[in-house]
């Protein structure tokens, strides 16, 4: 059967506070920090991108494989952040890897999905005996307008994840994905910032697709809310996932080990893939975890997976989702991270 | 402006710290040479460097070259590995005044510069601090 | 192979020259070398500058300052070793006469670094530095000497303090080098509250960006005796590498190109630090001149910041270490600062250095370095 064989998280250590934010567009911050229950989000240094955080992550996942890294057959790098946009990120992580050149490599964009597309079409690769291993990775530096909503959450962040059919952490029971054309959020190809329809992202975007992935690959597998441990989904803001889980009968409790968008913001691609790498942290043999994912556009992806044994020999074998959230943390001022988002005019 | 080739050529060093080894005195070089310079073998085998180590000296680049500006100041040290290579590279995610000669080190992937707004981007390694 | 001495020298006044051309500043410079000589035609030239493509985007400067120079069709031989290159071309132009393939050759070195930006100077400097192993990394020359600097003070105690009293000494040198381009006295406490540059480096620690030219006339030995003049001669000469990687040396904060280049040197004129009454060192960085009096054997390892602090090498003390300036007061022109290393020490062995004079000096040496101290290169000269 195949499965997750190890997993991997980064998280760049600056972070900016909501009122920082909020004090520089006159917005009110308890609003924000009561609506949306966002308090802070990761930012980038100038060094780091979609590139360098998937190298690190996949670094760290490959720490938990321990496979030879000559065997992974596809990487994949899911990002609305690639740095280039035309030539792949995807082709620097397979080289950083080591995994080249016996590898199929792609570049993946679908919003904040792109992530779980890659470990998808990774595991299903995987399944369908094509490749031994297949490295799938959600990664962004994603940027929301200066002023806008969005600049309260858009964070920085990647999740990567090796699927084989040996040696599991956790074993993938089941896929599933639902999709329907829904233009909720978008950027245009040469525009710096997304655009997004305001409340439009809410019912018919967010909450009808993650609806109908969840109920759709519950169907498939045969289960119920209450059969899973844990259940991770895309964290827009920190409403968004208890209010879904609760319209799908599933309690706060199976959300919040995977729920990071309060500290972290919302790392696009890499949202739920890190919300799976936190709950896989403190998850133990035979617990039952559900991921669905929402990019915009609109879609989600489901997966049922089944933790193994092999955790509790992997667990600590790079860091935890949680340690790299709270640790070495540096808070930057608007100044600065107008500076590190790029976001002030310099001469040539 | 270099092509890229001048950038790529040195992927495996920047990327994997790829070295080589003398297979007779068994000095290993970074970035692999073709000739050992302490016994004049030309039988040098491939190796990886390690990625962890310690600061032996470091210096913090407050005027620094154009393709730098937008990152300084910032931290460069010599590091020697755990293998007992020395190397160069920036010091990043921590205060500078808590880098300190014999500050455990590790590698990380990181952008170094990039080619004007229009050209490529630079990768490599940089070293952060080791988590406690 | 036959005795050298140099019978003409020249230097015109160092600084930010805005007025004046690469090839002018050259051509002033080398006239006064030839009216010193009392020549007007030379055998051979060579020209030492480091970077003039990256600098004045000008290559095959050699035919170009012979042309200027109007000396066509001499043959003309552009030197480069980094910072070293002036040295280097006062080696080679030694080599030239001693062998007998030359009477008269002209040695010069030259930099125009003024016409580029900051950042473009420092990014040319610091091609003199491995550019895929370290300058990759975003290090300065500056940064590569404050790298020396934090492992001297670790290892040897060294101050901030001792550093900057290098600064101080130099630029009291420098009030009376007509030719300075900084000749002005400093305080320890302005240099130690300079902008900082690469810590724990300052501004008032490094040597300047500097625009300028030195030549020097070199002729053989037993011709010169016939001339009249005061003949001051070439009696040792060395040169020597290191890695350039600094991070490749197995003690960085000794400069063992330096070291073995004055070891060549001193054997072959056959002296010893105690013979030698005066040197002229490049420093490039405070810390630089502190290490290179350790590696030349004036001061024992490890003591070169005591050292300045016990004046042991100001004007009038156990060595006198630039009595010119050095780098730090005259200028930098990189290219230049070899030559011009020799210039004052002939003058200084001719007494012709009015009052910076170094009291009975006869025998004098020169240490010009490249990079990191890659390069090094060690001359000694003796008066008649």
């Amino acid at each position: 059967m195949e499965g997750i064989v190890g997993y991997g998280a980064y998280i760049p250590r600056n972070r900016i506070k909501v009122e920082e934010i909020a004090k520089v567009w006159g917005a009110d911050a308890p609003s924000y920090k009561k609506g949306l229950m966002l308090e802070e989000k990761s930012v980038p240094s100038l060094d780091q991108d979609t590139i360098t955080m998937s190298v690190e992550a996949s670094k760290n996942a490959l720490k938990r494989a321990l496979i030879d890294p000559k065997d992974i057959g596809a990487v994949y790098i899911g990002s609305e952040s690639h740095p280039y946009a035309v030539k792949p990120s995807g082709t620097v992580l397979a080289e950083a890897i080591g995994a080249t050149p016996d590898v199929h490599t792609a570049d993946l964009e679908f919003a904040c999905k792109a992530g779980t597309e890659g470990m998808f079409i990774a595991l299903n690769l995987v399944a369908s005996g094509v490749i031994k291993y297949g490295l799938g990775v959600g990664a962004d530096t994603s940027q929301g307008a200066p002023g806008d909503a969005l600049e309260y959450s858009a964070a920085a962040g990647a999740a990567a994840f090796i699927f084989g059919k040996e040696n599991l952490v956790a074993k993938a029971h089941e896929t599933y994905s639902y999709m329907t054309d829904t233009p909720d959020f978008w950027r245009r190809e040469y525009q710096y910032y997304p655009q997004h329809g305001g409340r439009f992202t809410g019912d018919p975007a967010y909450f009808k697709h993650i609806k109908g992935a969840a109920r759709g690959i519950m169907d498939k597998a045969g289960m119920k809310p209450e059969d899973f441990q844990y259940v991770i989904f895309h964290q827009p803001n920190g409403k968004f996932p208890f209010r879904v889980g609760k319209m799908l009968g599933f309690k706060k409790e199976q959300i919040e080990p995977g729920w990071l968008v309060n500290k972290l913001g919302n790392t696009y691609s890499g949202s739920s893939p890190l919300g799976l790498t936190s709950t896989l942290d403190i998850s133990q043999p035979g617990d039952m975890i559900l991921l669905v994912s929402y990019g915009s556009g609109a879609g989600s992806d489901g997966f049922v997976f089944e933790v193994t044994e092999r955790i509790n020999e992997v667990r600590e074998s790079a860091p935890k989702t949680r340690d790299l959230l709270s640790h070495n943390i540096n808070y930057l001022e608007y100044g600065e991270y107008a500076k590190f988002r790029h976001k002030i005019r310099k001469a040539d | 402006m270099s092509t890229p080739a001048r950038y790529w050529r040195e992927i495996p060093q920047r990327y994997r710290l790829e070295a080589n080894k003398c297979s007779s005195c068994g000095k290993i070089f970074f970035p692999p040479r073709l000739l050992c310079n302490v016994c004049q073998s030309k039988d040098l085998e491939k190796t990886k460097l390690a990625e962890t180590g310690k600061v032996l000296t470091y210096t913090i680049i407050r005027v620094p070259p154009h393709q730098f500006v937008d990152q300084a100041p910032y931290a460069v040290g010599i590091v020697e590995l755990d293998d007992g290579v020395k190397i160069m590279g920036q010091v990043v995610d921590c205060d500078f005044e808590d880098i300190k000669i014999g500050m455990k080190v590790k590698v990380e992937f990181r952008k170094l510069f990039d080619v004007g707004e229009s050209g490529i981007l630079c990768y490599g390694y940089k070293f952060v601090p080791q988590l406690r | 192979m036959r005795e050298v001495a140099a019978i003409g020298v020249g230097i015109t006044k160092w600084g930010e020259l805005w007025k004046k051309s690469f090839r002018d500043i050259y051509v002033e410079t080398a006239l006064l070398a030839l009216e010193d000589a009392g020549v007007d035609r030379i055998d051979s030239m060579y020209v030492g500058s480091m970077s003039s493509g990256l600098f004045v985007g000008q290559e095959h400067i050699a035919a170009l300052l012979a042309d200027y120079l109007g000396q066509t069709p001499v043959p003309s031989t552009r030197v480069e070793t980094a910072c070293a290159s002036g040295g280097l071309a006062l080696k080679l132009g030694y080599m030239e006469v001693a062998s007998g393939m030359s009477d008269v050759v002209l040695v010069s070195g030259i930099e125009k670094m003024t016409d580029v930006s900051g950042n473009e100077a420092t990014y040319a400097l610091g091609t003199a530095a491995d550019q895929e192993y370290e300058g990759y990394h975003g290090i300065t020359f500056p940064g590569l000497y404050a790298l020396i600097a934090v492992a001297h003070m670790e290892k040897y105690g060294t101050t901030r303090e001792q550093m900057a009293m290098v600064s101080v000494k130099n630029h009291k040198n420098g009030t009376k080098n007509p030719v300075a381009q900084f000749p002005f006295e400093i305080t320890v406490d302005q240099v130690l509250n300079s902008v900082m540059v690469a810590d724990p480096l300052r501004i008032l620690d490094c040597s300047p960006i500097t625009d300028g030219a030195a030549a020097i006339i070199l002729y053989p030995a037993e011709l010169a005796k016939k001339m009249g003049k005061p003949v001051v001669k070439i009696i040792g000469t060395g040169h020597a590498t290191d890695t350039i990687e600094l991070s490749q040396r197995t003690d960085i904060t000794w400069l063992n190109a330096t070291y073995l280049a004055a070891k060549s040197a001193y054997a072959m004129a056959d002296k010893k630090p105690e013979d030698i009454d005066l040197v002229e060192v490049h420093d490039c960085f405070t810390i630089a001149e502190i290490c290179v009096t350790e590696a030349l054997g004036f001061i024992e390892k490890g003591k070169g910041g005591e050292a300045v602090e016990q004046e042991l090498t100001a004007i009038d003390g156990k060595i006198p270490v630039n009595p010119s300036g050095g780098l730090k007061s005259k200028g930098h022109p990189v290219g230049a600062s070899g030559v011009a290393q020799a210039v004052e020490v002939v003058k200084q062995l001719r007494s012709d250095c009015c009052d910076r004079q170094v009291s009975d000096a006869r025998i004098g040496m020169t240490q010009n370095m490249g990079g990191s101290g890659a390069s090094a290169v060690v001359h000694i000269f003796e008066r008649e």
